[in-house]
């Protein structure tokens, strides 16, 4: 077993957990996007990032890729952390705001505002696809293009593959391209739905926390505004 | 031995050759067979002197003579003269700047002067391609004191106490990796040298795999005999074309010479390296993602822990060293730790090789002790900037670096003041920038270098090097607004901070430097629709001073578009509609006629 500090509590994992396995032990929320369970951790989407150290040598790695190690300090919610996860989600929702997993994350960590000039493409390249594709389907049919800005995921030459059984792992998979979001405005490319309802819970149960871990967060109590 | 009574010393590294240096060779042979001199004077072909401005270069040996910017025609003369009838030839010498007489000897120029050439020992005296010449110059000596007399924990703790930090950027302690690539468990364990040198104006690791491939090896040699190393890789990219056939040819003589193989010098010990390719991305510098590469996947790095000393080619153990720590490690082991670390400041050891490139003197190659001013560089060694402009900022460390403005001249050059000043030693590219250079262009320049170059794996690099290109791009057309400057610093932080590798981790330094240092300029921009520099095509025009106009017509001629109307000895007039700023009249005008002025201001008159 391996000990280490999490959000201020001593807590113990097994060898060859990551932080992010051990957070979810503990039953400490992180968002996460390229993560997939049953896939190899990618930490492409940062929304997973932790801090971890202290002083001026903390800093933020992805916590689906990060094993922990004896004496580790994490921090899951810092304002740095916040800052980070709102940012990421605010460049992800300006390339892809008909996604309506980006803009449930924009509505749950309250990204109000996308100061970039909206793309209104499907992808953003976390790569669940490709891996899915690879590690489960056995197939590697597609995989990533160029790079950058131009990046792109395709099939070998952009033609119709032949390893590729179209089996739809890949779509079924994808937090872009499938659940589809109907509110987004034209002008904020943010639809911010959820951010008018309350949660129910909190009529009976004023002075305790939600036992979803975050008042609210999981959506299934709310109610419209008043 | 054949003995001679001179050597030519022909250089042929990369700058060197594209000026015509081999035509330079030929012409210099088939003018000393004519002679009948063949078996008096030996031409050479060396590696790249690191004085590139003045190439093709000449070095007579033994006189220590320096001929520069040499021409096919001037060959029979100087050959004459200097070979034949011992007459120095004073017109093809060197002439510094603001002076008159020329400096005869290479030792007495100011450019060679300051240097300390440790890695770059062998520049410009051996000929690369043969191995008998290395090791006439001590070569593989300091192998055969490691595998004879050392053990493998001697030659780490040898490397440790020299202080030797990674030379390509981080700074990380060799004889730390080392020691915990020795540590590792797992077999066999794998030697790498990172040759893929990408940043824009850098070209010290083509130059030492150009001018002295052996030190390269030997150090490699030494490191698997101090790891418990098999096998080698060498990745260079495929842009090099003359390293790929010098280190070629270099593996295949130590092969011969028993240097690499099963029985390395008779002790049992075997290594062997292999040359790999790189297909010429620049994110495949950082480790994890070579090493992705090596294995034949796409270059995209991986979050460390498990460090590739641990966990890294196939999951075995393996050392990734720069191409000049590696030359470097030879020299520690024949000369001492103490020797080395006599060189320096307290942190930072030893020499750093920089490539001197921009609006400076003397464009090329030096090797210097850490700790030298940036004031001795520039001004020093790097003859101050051309045409009487005044000096405005160094872009150190590439793409990934940041610019040091004026005032921090006097910075000592260690790998802590750079990170302290917001750049990084990186790989050792000097970029020199003059008052006539616009630092929002500057950060667009690089922006857009590293949108290309970031593998595309994290949000924060990919979409945030795009994002931050976009709102400068904006800025540098005049339509940038005050907010934007906010957004910029965001999303530059976020990518500073939430990266996986080190290129999206330092994506934002050119951004955030000339923040920190020029946020005048980004004002200007913004708030005055003015670039200071007048180098933003969208905030310039250029007109013709009718005053200094001679009507020469040499800007009429460099037009690409035909927009420059005007006859001959009268004054020429520039087309707005037509012209599309490309600047080449400016360039063409020996008069200082054509000026960049600012677009709004001629609208209002």
């Amino acid at each position: 077993m391996i000990t280490f500090r999490m959000n201020g509590l001593e807590v113990s994992a097994e060898e060859g957990w990551t932080i992010l396995d051990a957070a979810k032990f503990y039953g400490l929320e992180i968002p996460t996007l390229c993560y997939y369970e049953g896939l190899t951790p990618y930490g492409g989407c940062r929304l997973c990032v932790v801090e971890i150290g202290e002083g001026t040598r903390a800093k933020l790695v992805s916590s689906c890729t990060y094993p922990v190690e004896e004496g580790l300090v994490v921090r899951t919610d810092t304002k740095r952390v916040i800052a980070a996860r709102k940012m990421m989600i605010e460049l992800m929702v300006s390339v892809a705001p008909g996604s309506k997993v980006l803009q449930d994350l924009a509505s749950q960590f309250g990204v109000t505002q996308v100061r970039f000039e909206p793309r209104h493409e499907e992808c953003i390249l976390c790569g669940r696809c490709v891996r899915i594709c690879a590690e489960q389907m056995d197939a590697r049919a597609i995989g990533f293009q160029q790079r950058g800005y131009k990046t792109k995921i395709s099939t070998p030459f952009d033609i119709r593959s032949e390893t590729c059984r179209l089996c739809g792992a890949c779509m079924y998979v994808c937090p872009a391209c499938q659940l589809r979001c109907q509110g987004p405005q034209a002008e904020t490319t943010l639809c911010n739905g959820c951010l008018t309802m309350d949660p129910t819970c909190l009529d009976y149960y004023d002075d305790l926390q939600c036992w979803m871990y975050d008042a609210g967060r999981c959506g299934t109590c709310v109610r419209e505004k008043t | 031995m054949k003995q001679y009574r001179a050597h030519l010393l022909v250089c042929a590294g990369t700058g060197c050759v594209s000026c015509g240096s081999f035509k330079i060779k030929e012409a210099l042979e088939k003018e000393i067979r004519k002679r009948k001199l063949q078996d008096e004077i030996l031409v050479i072909a060396t590696g790249c002197n690191g004085f590139c401005e003045r190439g093709p270069i000449l070095m007579v040996h033994p006189d220590g003579v320096f001929y520069q910017q040499l021409k096919v025609s001037d060959i029979p003369f100087l050959v004459e003269e200097h070979l034949v009838k011992g007459r120095p030839v004073k017109k093809l010498m060197y002439i510094p700047p603001a002076e008159k007489e020329p400096i005869p000897r290479m030792k007495d120029i100011e450019f060679f002067k300051h240097q300390r050439l440790i890695v770059l020992r062998n520049r410009g005296r051996i000929d690369p391609e043969r191995i008998d010449e290395y090791i006439a110059f001590d070569g593989y000596e300091a192998l055969a004191k490691a595998l004879t007399e050392m053990t493998p924990e001697a030659i780490i703790a040898e490397i440790t106490a020299a202080g030797l930090r990674g030379r390509g950027g981080a700074g990380f302690p060799t004889g730390k990796k080392w020691a915990a690539g020795r540590a590792a468990k797992g077999s066999p364990k794998y030697l790498i040298c990172n040759g893929d040198e990408g940043d824009p104006g850098a070209f010290m690791d083509r130059s030492v795999l150009e001018a002295d491939p052996h030190a390269i090896l030997e150090g490699m040699i030494i490191g698997a005999k101090a790891l418990g190393a098999e096998k080698g890789f060498i990745y260079i990219r495929n842009e090099y074309p003359l390293a790929l056939h010098r280190m070629d040819i270099a593996i295949k003589q130590a092969r011969e010479y028993g240097l690499l193989g099963d029985d390395i010098l008779g002790t049992g010990f075997a290594f062997d390296v292999e040359v790999v390719r790189g297909a010429g991305a620049f994110v495949s510098g950082e480790e994890t993602a070579l090493i992705a590469s090596v294995e034949g996947r796409i270059g995209m790095p991986r979050q460390r822990p498990p460090y590739p000393a641990n966990k890294g080619l196939w999951g075995k153990p393996t050392v990734i060293n720069n191409v000049e720590t590696w030359a470097t490690v030879p020299n520690i082991i024949l000369r001492g730790a103490k020797w080395f670390s006599a060189l320096g400041t307290k942190t930072s050891k030893g020499t750093k090789i920089f490539s001197l490139v921009g609006k400076i003197n003397n464009t090329g190659l030096v090797e210097v002790p850490m700790g030298i001013s940036l004031r001795d560089i520039v001004f020093g060694i790097g003859g101050g900037i051309p045409g009487g402009h005044e000096f405005k900022a160094v872009q150190i460390g590439g793409p990934s670096g940041g610019c040091i403005p004026a005032k921090l001249l006097d910075l000592p050059i260690d790998y802590e003041s750079l990170t302290e000043a917001g750049a990084m030693m990186g790989s050792g590219g000097m970029i020199v920038m003059d008052d006539k250079t616009c630092m929002v262009d500057i950060a667009k320049y690089f922006l857009n270098f590293l949108r290309d170059e970031s593998c595309g794996k994290c949000v924060s690099c990919r979409e945030g090097t795009q994002r931050m290109w976009e709102i400068v791009k904006k800025i540098t057309e005049g339509k940038g607004t005050e907010k934007d400057l906010d957004v910029l610093e965001e999303v530059a932080r976020t990518c500073k901070d939430a990266s996986l590798c080190g290129l999206g981790q330092t994506a934002a330094n050119p951004v955030l430097t000339t923040l920190q240092y020029f946020r005048h300029e980004y004002e200007a921009h913004i708030l005055d629709k003015r670039c200071p520099a007048g180098v933003c095509q969208a905030l310039i025009r250029y007109v013709v001073v009718a005053e200094k106009c001679t009507g020469c017509q040499s800007c009429k001629n460099a037009c690409p578009t035909q927009a420059i109307k005007g006859t001959l000895k009268d004054v020429h007039l520039i087309d707005q509609t037509k012209c599309i700023k490309c600047g080449a009249c400016q360039e063409a005008c020996r008069f200082e006629a054509i000026e960049a002025q600012r677009e709004e201001a001629i609208q209002i008159i």
